[in-house]
């Protein structure tokens, strides 16, 4: 076919056997890797010299696929120019050491990888050298590699490709030193991503792009509220459309399945469908928080963390300082929705995508396709965003496209495309929130006495898992609270579990997202109340918390907070501990004629030694938009149970134009290890940002998105 | 009846409805998978390719509207601006997850083939129709402004 022959010339590959058509993935292959001269569990090394590193986490923008590379490559001493990645298959051996299972979240990949693959890395420069040793017929210490050229003083030389093979044949070392890090040559100097290049041209492949011989595309039509289910359908309509081949009902709905997207759309628009909705949500989002904020004012739901009496020494206290904070669901939208491919051939199944929940997403497909775990190979390609929406603790992306392949008797490769309505109306959103905080202050403007009421769902134990009681505090619900954060002697958090049959999960810094906003104001509403700096309030009770303080001070000295904003400008700051990395902001707005923008944002980060300094920047940058974007945009709301926002006409996200042209990361180098960077940098800048307005206008901002000016 | 459209230099014979809109004709029938879906309905930029020069939203023209256009992919980008713009891209390291990039990339070459000489407020005029979840807008103004100098610069230089 003409186009194939023309999708082979502009680099895409033909894997020989599979027939599979596919597009650059970093380490696209054109032979099998069997063929590598040197295979272990994190790394191959090919007769060429190539340096394959699998990955076992997703890579969803966050830049980790080149992070871990770089590790391996740091300890081999490989030249950057030969590092390849490609997504690990789903194995034991790829479990993330923090969360038990392979899954990417948390933050986690780096820190959970560290010495696992400088492990690696030095294991394979170790068998190279004793390769290159028996070879040459010199000690091993007569060996020295550098970017990725092996040599001996008498002038022997080679590449890691010439060695591959014999070293592959020797003993693996079971034990091998790790480099001391004043020596790394490679490592926090920076270097260029390896997708980057692809990514320009628009050949790095996504699942959403992913086309097998013979696949259907299928669109499923959902209840359209929250825990209904199909009453009725009829397609007589839809076997009509053009192109529409199939139509199947599976436990989630009714798929139409065509021989192109276009068809699979129009076919489903045409259904005509009914719904039961005995079990459903019919409540409005403003009804349910309704019911949240009575619950805040009770003693339901469970002490979390408790210091001394807060009763008592809120007694003692010269004033009392109360606010209430809210939150509404918020939708993932990460840009390639998530959307996989799934082809049972003989027995074995196969599923493409970005896979961020491998172990789980493996399970599931296995169970529904009745086939054991090992028969169902999961290939991980780079994702068009996540934040934690293809992390769904039921799979839920992946359970409708298997009950689809098993409704269809696996006749055909299937593609379950998903609309950007399917995205933004099916929920797994970010739970809505409402916190009640109260504290007191002594005459000399320290607190006394804090009590923070949280109410909100529980990711781990909550709806769609059934318990209507956790059994146990949720640090998903609860994590970065005022409470676990500042130095207060006498302080309680209370949870209090919100119940809503509305689907919820993970989302970028997770409860961090909620907790930040409303520690980091209140904390700007006692500072006012006790006639303080925002800063020096802060630094004051951050006494225990060195690190936090840290990254304040370096924030304040670079953005200049002992200054004075210009005419029309407002400053704000807010500071978050998140995954173990400390993020502090400092945000400069401009305010007139009843707009804002902000225009300069100062982030201090210490998480730790930073790999790549530069990758560091730019999550940041990305963390700080996207942050803003719930603050100025962010929500969902349900009226009769159904979601109001669709598309991005509704569900607008940050633009170019309410982007700070201004974003500058500084590194505070603690020595600590590496942890992550792709989720804290998104926390604090929304309150920041509502410091800084309160700071402009004198009124305090209670809820996201800001409303602005306050009513 | 199959309809004739022109694609990256290229008669390609499209066998598709006329109301099929060229996004899904590029992606699903002719392979080209470069140009993303995002939204379906213009309000993202991530189906932007070039229409006789000018980028549009190719989720939104069907097939029956495109006789005698020529269109231009992410895969048939050529020419100095383009390099200059993805070479920039490539320099700072824009992309995060890459999806949207296709699309910023069809819009900022058209943009300095346009305008060479883009101003800030340009920059933001031209592009702010092109979304990216991944919030990359400080990088993408960058390379813009890094690709319009490099164009400028005195050959060889
Ligand atoms: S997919 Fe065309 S503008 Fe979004
Ligand atoms: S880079 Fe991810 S959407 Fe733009």
């Amino acid at each position: 076919m003409a186009h194939e022959v023309e999708l082979h010339r502009r680099g895409f590959i033909v894997l020989a056997g599979a027939g599979l058509i596919l597009g650059w993935a970093p380490a696209a292959r054109a032979s099998a890797p069997e063929a590598a001269a040197f295979t272990q569990t994190f790394l191959r090394i090919d007769t060429d010299g190539t340096v394959t590193v699998l990955a076992k986490h997703l890579d969803m923008g966050q830049g980790v696929w080149s992070g871990l590379a770089s590790i391996v490559a740091e300890e081999l001493d490989a030249d950057w120019s030969q590092m390849k990645v490609e997504g690990a298959p789903a194995a034991p051996e790829y479990k993330n050491l923090v969360l038990g299972a392979q899954v990417t979240g948390g933050s986690t990949s780096i820190a959970n990888s560290w010495t696992q693959l400088r492990t690696a890395g030095a294991t394979a420069r170790a068998m190279l050298i004793a390769a290159a040793a028996q070879r040459w017929k010199v000690p091993a210490s007569a060996i020295v590699i550098k970017k990725g050229v092996v040599r001996d003083a008498s002038g022997h030389q080679a590449g890691f490709g010439e060695l591959a093979a014999a070293a592959a044949a020797l003993p693996v070392p079971t034990e091998v030193k790790l480099k001391d890090p004043k020596d790394f040559v490679f490592l926090g100097k920076g270097f260029q991503r390896l997708d980057t290049a692809a990514k320009a041209r628009g050949t790095a492949l996504f699942g959403i792009d992913v086309r097998l011989p013979g696949m259907k595309i299928a669109v499923l039509a959902r209840p359209p509220r929250f825990g209904g289910k199909l009453k009725t359908f009829d397609a007589a309509e839809t076997r009509q459309v053009a192109g529409v081949t199939e139509v199947v009902q599976t436990p989630q709905g009714v798929a139409v399945i065509a021989d192109n997207s276009w068809a699979a759309i129009k076919g489903r628009t045409a259904l005509k469908l009914s719904w039961d909705d005995a079990d459903a949500e019919l409540r409005s989002s403003a009804a349910i928080l309704e019911t949240y904020k009575a619950l805040a004012g009770t003693r339901g739901g469970m002490i979390s963390l408790q210091r001394g009496d807060a009763d008592q020494a809120m007694a003692r206290a010269h004033r009392i300082v109360e606010a209430d904070y809210a939150f509404p669901y918020l939708a993932h939208a990460p840009m390639e929705t998530p959307t996989a491919v799934c082809r049972v051939t003989d027995g074995l199944c196969e599923i493409w995508g970005g896979i961020q929940s491998q172990t789980a997403n493996q399970k599931a497909a296995a169970a529904i396709l009745g086939l054991p775990i090992e028969k169902v190979l999961i290939h991980t390609l780079l994702a068009g965003g996540s934040f934690g929406r293809r992390a769904t603790l039921d799979s839920d992306w992946i359970v409708e496209l298997a009950e689809i392949v098993k409704a269809t008797k696996a006749a055909y490769p299937v593609k379950l495309l998903r609309t950007r309505e399917d995205d933004i109306t099916g929920g797994y959103y970010r739970p809505m929130a409402y916190h009640r905080l109260r504290a007191g202050l002594t005459s000399g403007g320290e607190i006394s006495g804090l009590t923070q009421t949280l109410v909100t769902q529980s990711i781990l134990y909550g709806y769609p898992f059934g318990a209507e009681a956790p059994p146990k505090s949720d640090p998903t619900a609860t994590e970065g609270n005022l409470v676990d954060r500042y130095d207060v002697d006498d302080a309680t958090l209370r949870w209090i579990p919100g119940q809503a049959h509305v689907p919820i999960t993970l989302y970028r810094s997770v409860g961090n997202t909620h907790t930040t906003f409303a520690k980091e104001v209140f904390m700007d509403e006692l500072a006012r109340a006790a006639g303080r700096d925002p800063l020096a309030f802060r630094l004051a009770h951050l006494g225990s918390r060195r690190r936090q303080a840290a990254v304040l001070k370096l924030a304040a000295e670079k953005f200049g907070w002992g200054g004075k904003p210009a005419p029309g400008r407002a400053w704000g700051m807010a500071v978050q501990e998140a995954f173990n990395t400390h993020v502090a902001q400092m945000v400069e707005v401009s305010v007139a004629g009843g707009e804002f923008r902000v225009e300069r944002v100062v982030c201090a980060v210490d998480c730790g030694f930073a790999l790549n300094p530069d990758n560091v920047a730019a999550q940041m940058e990305g963390g700080v938009g996207f942050g803003l974007s719930a603050a100025l945009h962010g929500e969902i709301t349900l009226s009769g149970g159904i979601p109001d926002q669709t598309n991005f006409d509704t569900y607008p996200i940050l633009r170019m134009s309410e982007t700070p042209r201004g974003i500058e990361t500084y590194i505070l180098n603690s020595g600590a290890p590496p942890t992550g960077v792709g989720e804290p940098g998104a926390t604090p800048i929304a309150a920041a940002v509502a410091n800084a307005l309160s700071a402009a206008t004198g009124t305090a901002f209670h809820q996201l998105p800001l409303k602005f000016p306050a009513a | 009846m199959p309809m004739a459209l022109s694609i990256n230099g290229q008669l390609h014979a499209v066998d598709a409805p006329a109301d099929m809109p060229l996004l899904w004709a590029l992606r699903d029938i002719l392979g080209l998978t470069g140009t993303k879906y995002g939204c379906g309905v213009a309000q993202c930029g991530a189906c932007t390719v070039s229409a006789d020069g000018s980028p549009i939203r190719s989720c939104s023209v069907t097939l029956g509207d495109l006789a005698d256009v020529k269109i231009t992919t992410i895969e048939g980008l050529t020419g100095s601006t383009a390099k200059a713009v993805q070479d920039a891209w490539t320099a700072l390291d824009v992309a995060q997850c890459g999806y949207c990039q296709s699309g910023q990339v069809m819009a900022a070459t058209a943009l300095l083939e346009a305008t060479p000489k883009p101003t800030d407020d340009e920059i933001e005029a031209a592009m702010n129709g092109n979304l990216c979840r991944c919030a990359t807008y400080v990088r993408i103004r960058a390379a813009i402004r890094a690709a319009a100098a490099s164009l400028g610069a005195p050959h060889g230089a």
